[in-house]
This record gives C-alpha cells, structure tokens and sequence, in this order.
C-alpha cells in the first residue's frame, strides 16, 4: 500500500517528457560511493494488516486502568463533537495558514482560540499554540532573559519537576543561573532577588495541587523590573484568581486537559498569554483580524516581523510548526464547555477531589500532607512507600496516583493524587479500599 | 463569519458534564477562600452544540487541506495523509494511555505496546537514515534542530573544545539560524554557488571555531549538492560536527543515507516524508538521530530492551543532554509515521523517492517553456522558478501568480522562500499527485503565463474566488486586534 496514483504508464509518460529510460537517471547528483548500499527495511504491508499490528500492541498497554494519575496531565471526558472537528480533512489536512484568502478556517479558529486564551488569564495578547506546556514554560523564561538583559532565574521548587528538568537541560549551554527554592512564601523570595534576576517561575496550582495567590511575588518582581511568569491549568483557570489579576506578565500552561487524549505524552498544546508590552517579544504565531479591500474582514498571520522565517538568527524563538490542530480542539472543546460549564466542571473536579481526601484520609495511617486549598489534586502521606503502594493497587485495576519520590528523594512516602469528573464516587470507593487492604 | 462568541446568548449551553450523586457538603468543603478566585467568570462562549458543530464545520469549509485539492507548497511536502494512521492513534490502548504510568515501578510493563511502537520506529529511521540511534522526544522540526544543536555542544563540551560558531548555508531554512542563534552560537552564513553551497568557501570560513554545520540536501531549491563527501570530510578534519536537516529525506530514500553522505546528526520531519498530517501548523514531530560517536548525549528517557525482550525506559545515560520535551515525543504522530513506514515498506518508500522526483521534474520541463526555471539543471523532489522576468516585463509578482493559483483551484508555490531565488515560486507536487493533476497545474500555470502578457490586472485582483480578498496585512500589523473585543 503506498497511495500512490501513478500507473505504470503515467509514469512511462512523465519519463518520456524528459528524455529518460528509468527513473535511476534522476539520482545521478547522488555520487555512487555514497549511494546506500542497505535497504533492509520490512515488506510492504496491507492497511489491515497494520491495524491488525498496532491493535495487538495497543492491547499490550494498561489503559484500562482506574486512573488517579495527574501531575499536569489529566484524564477529563471529551465531548464526542471535539472529534467530529478535528477529524475536517480541510482543518487537520492543511499547513500554517501562509496563504489566508484559503485559510480563513484555520485563521478565524486560531483567532478564537487567542481569545479563549486571553479570556481564560485576562491577558491582553495568546500566541496560537506552542508545542507543550513545558516548552512554553522554557519559551517564556528565554523572553524575560531576553527583555531584561539579565541573567537569573528563580523557580518555585513545586513547579513541575518535570517541567523544571526541562529548563534545566536547556539553560546549560546558555549560562543562565538557575534558581530553584521554595517561593510559597514570598519572604523566602525577597533574599533572592536581586539586579540580575530576569524572572520569576510560579505554578498554580502547583505540582502538589495547591493554589495559590502571586500576587506578592509578581509585586516583588515588578519591583525589581524581572517578569512575573506562571504556569497554569487552563480548567483551574475557570475559577482561580487570574494571572493577570495577580499581575502576571506572562502566562504558560499544558493545554491537554481541554480536550486532548493522554496519548502516552503527545501531542499536547502549550499556550502562552502576555501582557501588551511583551507582545512583540513573544515567540510564535499570531493571528490578527484584518481587512481587505472591499472591506470586508479577514483573519491573517500578524507580527511576522519576529518570526525565524523572516528574522532568521534575530528571530524571537526558533518555533515554525506549532500545535495547530490540538489548539483547534481546545477552542472547540472550550466552545462547548462554554462559560457556567467550564466553572461547573471546575467545580465539580474540587468536590470530587474533597470527597476522595475524606476517603481516603479516613484510612489509618494515611494523611494530608497540606493543608489546602487544593484543585483537584493533593498529596498523601502513606506509612510505607509510596512506590510499592501503587504498584500493589495496579494488581487492583487502579493507577493510584504519582509517587512523588520520584522527583522528590524527600518525599518517598507522599502519593500524588489527581480526580476528575471522569472518576465515579464508586471508584474513589475501589481506591480507598484497596489501599485500605494494602496497608 | 461571525465568531463563536458573536453566536454567544447567555444561558444557552453545549456542555455534558457527567451527573455524581455527591453530597453538597463537598462542593462546599472544596470551594476556595474568595481571595484565591477569580473575580469574574471568563467570557466564553454560551453556545449549543449544534452551534458549535455547525459552526467549526463552516470555518472548514473556508479551509483549503490536501483532502480539498493540490496542494505543491514546496519544502512542506503536502502530500496526502493516509486515513488508517489517523484510525490506528485513536485506538483507545494508546490515546488513553497516561505517560507516567511508565515511571511508576515497573510501569515500563504497563506500557509496553506504546514503548514497542517507540522502539521500532527507532530502528526503521535507523535503517532509513543510517544512523545509530533516534531519539523520538522532539516535537517538531524546529525542536530538532534544537536538540540537534544542543547535541553539538555536549560533544564539543565534553572533548574540550571551545567552539563557538554554527555555518548556515544562504539556502537554508529559516529555522536553522534562528536555531543555532537560540542555542547560543554565532551564525556565519556560507554562500552558494549554482545553487548549491559552495565547497570552496566553505571550506575557507572553516576554523577551530566553528562547531557545526546545518546543511538539507537535496537543499531548499531542490537541488543535491554533489560535493557532499568533500564537505563532510572537511567539516571532520576540523572536528566540526555535519548536522543533516532532514526536511528533503523524501528525494533520496532508497537511494542515500545522511549518515553514508558523512551528516553526524539529523532530524525528520515525520509530518513531511512520513505522511502524518499538518494539522494546519502542527502537531508535527522531529525525532533526531545520531551516528555512534553521539549516542551518549541523546535525551533520555531512552527506551531499550531487556534480554527477554520486554522493553523499558532508560535514563542511565550520564553524558545525556537531559529532556527536551516532558515524556517521549508527540507520541500519536510518531504512531502515525511507524503505521504508514509499515504499510510502504522499503519497496514503497524507495517509489515515494522515486515518484516525488519524477512529478517534480515532469513539472520542470512542462514548465519552463512559460516560465523561468532558477536552476536549469535536474532537481530533486522540488523545483524553483522566478517569476523575476514576469515582474520585469509585465510588473506581475510571485505573489500575484500565487493568489491566481488560488482561482485556479490550487495551493500556490512557497513563495517567501527560498531567499537566494528572487520572486522564487518553489514548487513541490509530492508523490501523491495524479498526472492529470500534475498535468492540470502545468495547464493553469501556462494560462496565468499567458495572463501576464495579455491582462495582469488579473493576476494583481487575485484571489476573487475566496471568502476574502488579499488582506491589509501592514495595517493588521500596525494596530493589531488580536482577540474579539467583549461587548460592551
């Protein structure tokens, strides 16, 4: 199978038209030492013979598991209509909108999607997508790097390890000075900031589900003209304080809870917000409306100027491809949600998660680490190792929840634990008791 | 068209949010103190579903994808997206599968379909490109290149050398400076000669140095440079490393390997040679692969292989350059690109080379009787015309060809691109398209030559056939409305 129109006699005339024998004369600019000389790679196979295939190692996988796994990637119900969107061949079969007049679809969608984002932080500009919340978190830490001149970093130590591990790797060759402290109180910042510092990283609510008020923090870096930058859940944004309202000036996050499977890590949908000043230092794609000469009005790529197509080595960030189509799922799946259904669901997600703490916590031995307030996520504390708890409660059916001694040597005990609308009364019932049993 | 928000009526609702019988005291227990929320609720839209449906499927029908009709954007290999892939991510065993379930103990045997489809995707781009070892964790081109960038720096780092310098050709892709420059080097642009980089100054701006070269070959006005072997042996005398961009492996498969053509690093656009769909602007993915010398510096997690042929994760790589992306790439397109690998085999992916050559030089000489070819000489998967003499004779632009191409009924030519062909119109037909389509583009081309002569006002009205005109993109830019302003 190789979706291939050509019959043997298209392609006799296309050579015809050239003057050539076989097709090999084409290849002649490759010189022949350099030719390959192995090309041993499997047989062409038919497509049912490849469903066949990844149907078998697609049941291989554990996803039937009762699923308490969060840690910023979250298993929420998707409305059946996401799906009917993104599966438009004209959206998912199409490239970056260059050419607008035919592009207004993907166009207006983007523009749409800015808007939810805008809306969502209360800031003033979202570019249309970058490829996760972890790059974007990077992206908006190289642009306050870049605004400020300035060479520091301070990161709260409950942003996502996983995201923090990410910057980490990419900040080594750059000479950035990393910090990473525990910032949930905000005098434990004030020591730390200084005329070097060219950010602030936040997370709310943080990797342990807490939420919290910045506003000190972005006070404190306004203060001392670094960037206020925070990293949220976009279904959390439903009801938490805004970015913009705590005066953040950038905002990032995972966009996967709107409406993108868990698809074992991608793809997902980084989003980022700015406040106006930063506008034109943010990486990406943007969409502006725009008119044409009729009048009439029109979505177009805006801000070009910035980007690496243009700027080459001047350009804001090196990003071409972004996430599109997961951009285009969210806008629907927030268009559907819409604005008392987003809240509700936010609600929903909190009670679920409190009722699931009582449960749980009326195991002996089990506890709270925090005191609150959480979303939809909290930590526990277990008398043994966390590790081994969950993987007892997998031979249940149930993914427990994260070990956090993974990331946090300290903390070998503690068990991250994630509820959706997706987990039934009856199922927090299952988790609590199996690990009643185990422990 | 209006947008959703403009459909928006207060009250009305699309949602489904799943009914639990859970007391009120919860809801209450969990509701946060008032300083933690926000004062008002984000104005989303208040919308059914039908309003919903109805209304992304009109945005569609504005949109014009491979699914529609040809599509030869040049460099971004439009060619059609099998339907089975899209089928074969949708399967519920991966899209429902969480990516931490493998960092659990012994989580790697929880995911072992998902880590298996991982694995063999790395061998076959092994064996497709020559290299060692792939890392599938990049998310798109540009992120490859990064990766890639970023493996140049840990070997230089890790032998000592202080280099600070990344060579570009004049042809290359926007991205590769952009790249190099985020990653922290100097760029220092190499010039071309018929079209290729030139062998000669090349070599002359080599140093101590320079660390890397970003090269595409074929390059981006579709042409192989043949001196490859004396670059490469150049670049490795100096100890700089050759870094293949692999947006053009869809001219050569079956016949080259970057690693045989002596490239050290080299990332895949999955969503180019490999079929997986663009999505209007991504998801794409950018897995990166090295030859052996670099293996240790690739991201981890890495997944390997135990001897009883369970496979799991493997961070135990100290020479690592870390993590580049959260877990193991874009997961779902890599699914896709392995699906499609599998269906081709090398037989099909050899003809895809093949074909994609042959359409693009059956374009060329049926062509270039109207138009003025920017290299006249054999091309590979693409070919780049100028449409300088047209602006010249006749005061008709590459863009005012592009946007009569849209009433034509096709996608126009990259034309912003490549920057050493002016007024270039790079074309790519991929392998995908008939030879009545082929035949059909070289049709409207020839009409659109002939317009110029006889009636460039024509071709300067284009597009009249869209739902809009060509857009004010100066003063979009100027004063940017970049959200829909709320209603008052």
């Amino acid at each position: 199978m190789d979706f291939v129109p050509h019959t043997e006699q298209d392609r006799e005339e296309m050579l015809a038209a050239l003057g050539l024998e076989s097709v090999e004369e084409l290849f002649r600019d490759i010189p022949a030492p350099l030719r390959a000389e192995s090309w041993d790679l499997p047989q062409p196979k038919s497509e049912l013979e490849v469903i066949g295939h990844l149907e078998d190692l697609a049941g291989l996988n554990a996803h039937q598991l009762t699923c308490f796994l969060g840690g910023g990637f979250y298993d929420h119900f998707i409305p059946a209509a996401v799906d009917a969107i993104l599966s438009r061949g004209e959206f998912y079969t199409a490239y970056t909108p260059y050419q607008a007049e035919m592009s207004q679809g993907t166009l207006q969608s983007i523009f749409e999607y800015q808007t939810a984002i805008c809306r969502l932080t209360g800031l003033d500009a979202a570019n249309a997508s970058l490829y996760d919340g972890g790059t974007a978190l990077y992206e908006a830490a190289m642009m306050a790097v870049r605004k400020t001149g300035r060479k520091k970093l301070i990161v709260c130590n409950s942003v996502s390890p996983i995201y923090r591990i990410i910057l980490e790797s990419y900040t080594v060759n750059l000479h950035l000075d990393l910090v990473e402290e525990d910032l949930c109180d905000p005098a434990s910042l004030e020591d730390l900031m200084d005329g070097d510092t060219a950010g602030i990283i936040v997370q709310n609510p943080d990797f342990f589900g807490r939420v919290h008020d910045y506003s000190p923090h972005f006070k404190m870096a306004a203060e001392h003209k670094a960037l206020g930058i925070i990293s949220c859940n976009p279904i959390a944004l439903a009801v938490l304080k805004t970015p913009a309202e705590m005066g953040a000036d950038i905002a990032v996050g995972e966009g996967q809870p709107l409406g993108l499977p868990l698809s074992f890590g991608g793809p997902y949908l980084g989003f980022m917000a700015v406040t106006k000043k930063l506008l034109r230092t943010m990486p990406g794609r943007i969409v502006g409306r725009a008119y044409d000469q009729e009048g009439r009005s029109g979505y177009c790529l805006t801000l070009q100027t910035r980007e690496q197509h243009i700027r080459r080595e001047k350009a804001t960030s090196n990003i071409c491809s972004n996430e599109a189509l997961c951009a285009l799922a969210a806008t629907v799946y927030l268009s559907l949600m819409g604005k008392q259904g987003l809240v509700e669901l936010a609600q929903l997600n909190m009670a679920l998660a409190a009722y699931a703490r009582e449960r749980l916590t009326a195991i002996e031995g089990v506890e709270l680490v925090d005191q609150g307030p959480w979303f939809n996520e909290f930590r526990l504390s277990l008398p043994l190792d966390a590790r081994v708890v969950a993987s007892r409660l997998i031979d249940r059916g149930i993914a427990a929840g994260f070990p956090l001694g993974r990331y946090y040597p300290e903390q070998g005990n503690n068990l991250l634990v994630a509820v959706t609308e997706k987990r039934s009364k009856e199922q927090i019932g299952y988790l609590a008791e199996g690990l009643e049993a185990i422990l | 068209m209006k947008t959703i928000y403009q459909m928006s009526r207060p009250g009305r609702r699309g949602d489904s949010i799943p009914a639990h019988r859970i007391d009120d005291d919860y809801f209450k227990q969990s509701r946060l103190p008032l300083e933690l929320c926000r004062s008002q609720a984000a104005e989303l839209p208040e919308v059914a579903e039908i309003d919903v449906v109805r209304h992304f499927t009109n945005l569609s029908r504005l949109n014009f994808g491979v699914d529609v009709g040809p599509y030869p954007l040049g460099s971004c290999t439009m060619k059609y997206n099998p339907k089975f892939t899209e089928q074969a991510a949708r399967l519920p065993g991966f899209a429902g599968l969480h990516p931490l379930l493998p960092q659990l103990r012994r989580g790697g045997l929880l995911a072992q379909g998902a880590l298996r489809v991982l694995y063999e995707c790395d061998r076959l781009l092994c064996e497709i490109t020559g290299m060692a070892a792939f890392t599938m964790q990049p998310l798109a081109g540009a992120h490859g290149e990064l990766t890639g960038i970023m493996l140049i720096a840990a070997y230089h780092q890790d032998k000592g050398n202080q280099r600070s310098i990344v060579l570009v050709p004049d042809s290359a892709h926007g991205t590769n400076p952009a790249t190099a420059a985020i990653a922290g080097y100097e760029v220092v642009t190499v010039p071309s000669k018929d079209g290729v980089m030139d062998p000669a100054a090349f070599k002359e701006m080599l140093s101590e140095q320079v660390a890397g070269v970003m090269m595409t070959n074929p390059n981006t006005v579709g042409l192989f440079n043949p001196y490859i072997a004396e670059i490469a042996e150049a670049a490795h005398k100096a100890d700089a490393l050759l870094y293949y961009d692999g947006a053009n492996l869809n001219a050569i498969m079956g016949y080259a390997k970057p690693a045989d053509l002596g490239f050290d690093i080299v990332h895949l656009n999955l969503h180019k040679t490999f079929a997986t769909p663009h999505g209007g602007g991504g998801p794409g993915a950018g897995p990166v692969g090295v030859v052996e010398k670099l293996v240790e510096y690739l991201p981890i997690s890495r997944v390997a292989e135990h001897k009883d042929g369970t496979l799991f994760l493997d961070y135990d790589h100290p020479k690592s350059i870390g993590y580049v992306a959260p877990f193991y790439g874009n997961f779902g397109v890599v699914l896709k690109a392995y699906a499609y690998i599998l269906a081709l085999g090398g037989e099909g992916l050899k003809r895809v080379s093949e074909d994609a050559v042959l359409a693009a030089n059956y374009l060329r000489v049926k062509l270039m009787e109207h138009w003025q070819v920017a290299f006249d000489q054999t091309c590979m998967h693409e070919v780049v015309f100028t449409a300088q003499d047209k602006v010249e004779q006749y005061g008709v632009s590459a863009l005012d060809v592009a946007k009569a191409l849209i009433d034509e009924g096709f996608h126009p030519p990259t034309i912003y691109f490549p920057l050493v062909v002016p007024e270039a119109l790079m074309i790519e037909p991929t392998e995908t398209e008939s030879k009545e389509n082929l035949d059909a583009f070289v049709a409207a081309m020839t009409k659109l030559a002939q317009a110029c002569k006889d009636d460039p006002e024509l071709l300067h009205q284009a597009p009249v056939t869209t739902p809009v005109g060509r857009l004010d993109e100066v003063s979009a830019a100027r004063k940017p409305i970049l959200t829909d302003p709320l209603e008052p």
